[in-house]
């Protein structure tokens, strides 16, 4: 053990010289005193499984739930869980993008603006949230978190919201769309409104998204459906392939900040993705609405704890 | 809203050719991710802090993370590609720059299409995301 970190030393010394590895010999001489390193990796790879399911019963983006749960009660810092909760969001985003475009369930002419926006601000949320002081980030993030968790309960989404007319902006941008109804058939023709409002809601949406590492579909949505008018479908797909732009800008100052740990981001990106397959096969053979309130209500607990967190309250 | 009983629906050109570098290039990411991570933590590539030491620093924040075991931030990452914890972060930056190769993509197409509205949106896109990739912009400690 001994000689292996020995000839580290020596390695990185001579390979790269601004980087000394006085401190890492040092630390391995200080090994953890608690479980072997290998049981918080594998818990949370279980952990973001079960995540990964819950979130595709209950209709919600991974990085709502990984944030504040995996902050609440794993032993990392909120700095590591935030870069691993974008990076979760990130890789989803990624993944479920192809399908989503090549339906027109996710749109290039709605997405391009308000992702221009939204990356734009998460980059000034990620400085802001990795300035603060981290007691005023975890309050902030427990009260987010709640008021998450009551616009669950009281958003009513529309399937197909009325548009008389597109608003001038959008008619200049050209954002409009179509795709087809699988149900039907049919092909839905669809366009949007209120445009300028809807941009102005993006750029909160983005310094949430950077501050608190989360994935935003939980606001995406409300805002390209219930604002904008965009059908729901169109609304979510286009909701989630927007994160894979917000998230890459937030991600990049995350990990060049250094708030990326391969131990425990590479674990959850696996196993949000492995609970999400599983999720989808489950969703045929249960009650989803009796899953959406469990879901509700560990965000309530997760934003409480995260609030008396950050107070110093509790833990 | 309107319900139309055409057949065909329309998706454009540049949506598709979109559609398909975020598919092959994702799927490939996350299996660079994937093999990178076991080679890591079966030890066959040997990390530059050894795995065992990590659970004493995870709970700090991250300058005194940085800080304690004289990490690299920015860029620095990619000089000790050679240690198993390090290597893990090109399956990173790979999945962090699909964005960008997708929009390098779709400019050709909305100058083409004398779209100036969207060709500018595009590159101002791509500016911001290499602006954040570059790591020139930093953050004070907490």
């Amino acid at each position: 053990m001994l000689e292996k970190i020995a000839s580290l030393w020596i390695l990185a010394s001579t390979i790269n010289p601004a980087v000394t590895s006085d401190s890492v010999a040092a630390a391995a001489s200080n090994v953890h005193a608690g479980p072997p390193w290998w049981v918080w990796p594998l818990a949370l790879f279980i952990a973001t499984i079960i995540l990964g399911i819950l979130a595709v019963l209950a209709g919600v983006g991974g990085g709502v739930l990984y944030v504040p749960l995996v902050s609440s009660f794993f032993p990392f810092h909120l700095d590591f869980v935030r870069g691993a909760g974008l990076l979760v969001a990130l890789s989803g985003a990624l993944a479920a993008g192809p399908g989503l475009l090549r339906k027109n369930l996710a749109n290039l002419r709605l997405t391009l603006p308000l992702a221009l926006i939204a990356s734009t601000c998460s980059i000034i949320g990620a400085f802001i949230g990795l300035a603060a002081p981290t007691w005023i980030v975890q309050t902030a993030l427990g009260l987010t978190i709640m008021f998450i968790a009551v616009l669950f309960i009281v958003s009513k989404n529309t399937e197909y919201p009325e548009v008389k007319g597109s608003d001038p902006l959008a008619e200049k941008l050209k954002i409009e769309g179509s795709y087809r109804e699988e149900s039907t058939g049919k092909i839905i023709n669809w366009r949007v409104s209120r445009t300028p409002a809807g941009m102005l809601f993006f750029i909160l949406i983005g310094l949430l998204a950077g501050a608190f590492g989360l994935g935003a579909g939980w606001a995406n949505v409300p805002v390209l459906n219930l604002l904008m008018g965009a059908p729901l479908k169109v609304a979510v797909g286009t909701s989630k392939f927007l994160l894979s732009i917000t998230d890459t800008s937030a991600a990049w100052i995350y990990l060049n900040q250094g708030c990326i740990i391969p131990l425990i981001a590479v674990p959850s990106i696996v196993g949000i993705m492995l609970g999400s397959f599983i999720g989808v096969k489950i969703l045929a053979v249960t009650k989803p609405s009796i899953v959406r309130y469990i879901v509700i209500g560990m965000l309530f607990f997760a934003g409480v704890r995260a609030l008396l967190k950050g107070l110093g309250i509790w833990g | 809203m309107e319900k139309m009983e055409k057949r065909d629906l329309q998706i454009a050109p540049e949506q598709i050719k979109y559609a398909n570098i975020l598919f092959y290039g994702s799927w490939l990411g996350i299996l660079i991710l994937g093999v990178f991570f076991l080679l890591y933590v079966s030890g066959i590539i040997s990390p530059f802090v050894p795995s065992s030491v990590i659970p004493n620093y995870w709970g700090m924040n991250v300058h005194d993370y940085n800080q304690h075991l004289n990490l690299p931030v920015g860029w620095g990452w990619l000089g000790m590609i050679m240690y198993g914890d390090y290597l893990n972060f090109l399956g990173i930056a790979f999945l962090a720059l699909l964005t960008i190769i997708g929009y390098l993509i779709l400019i050709p197409y909305y100058l083409k299409s004398k779209d100036v509205a969207y060709a500018t949106i595009a590159g101002l896109e791509i500016i911001i995301l290499l602006l954040a990739a570059s790591g020139i912009l930093r953050v004070g400690g907490h």
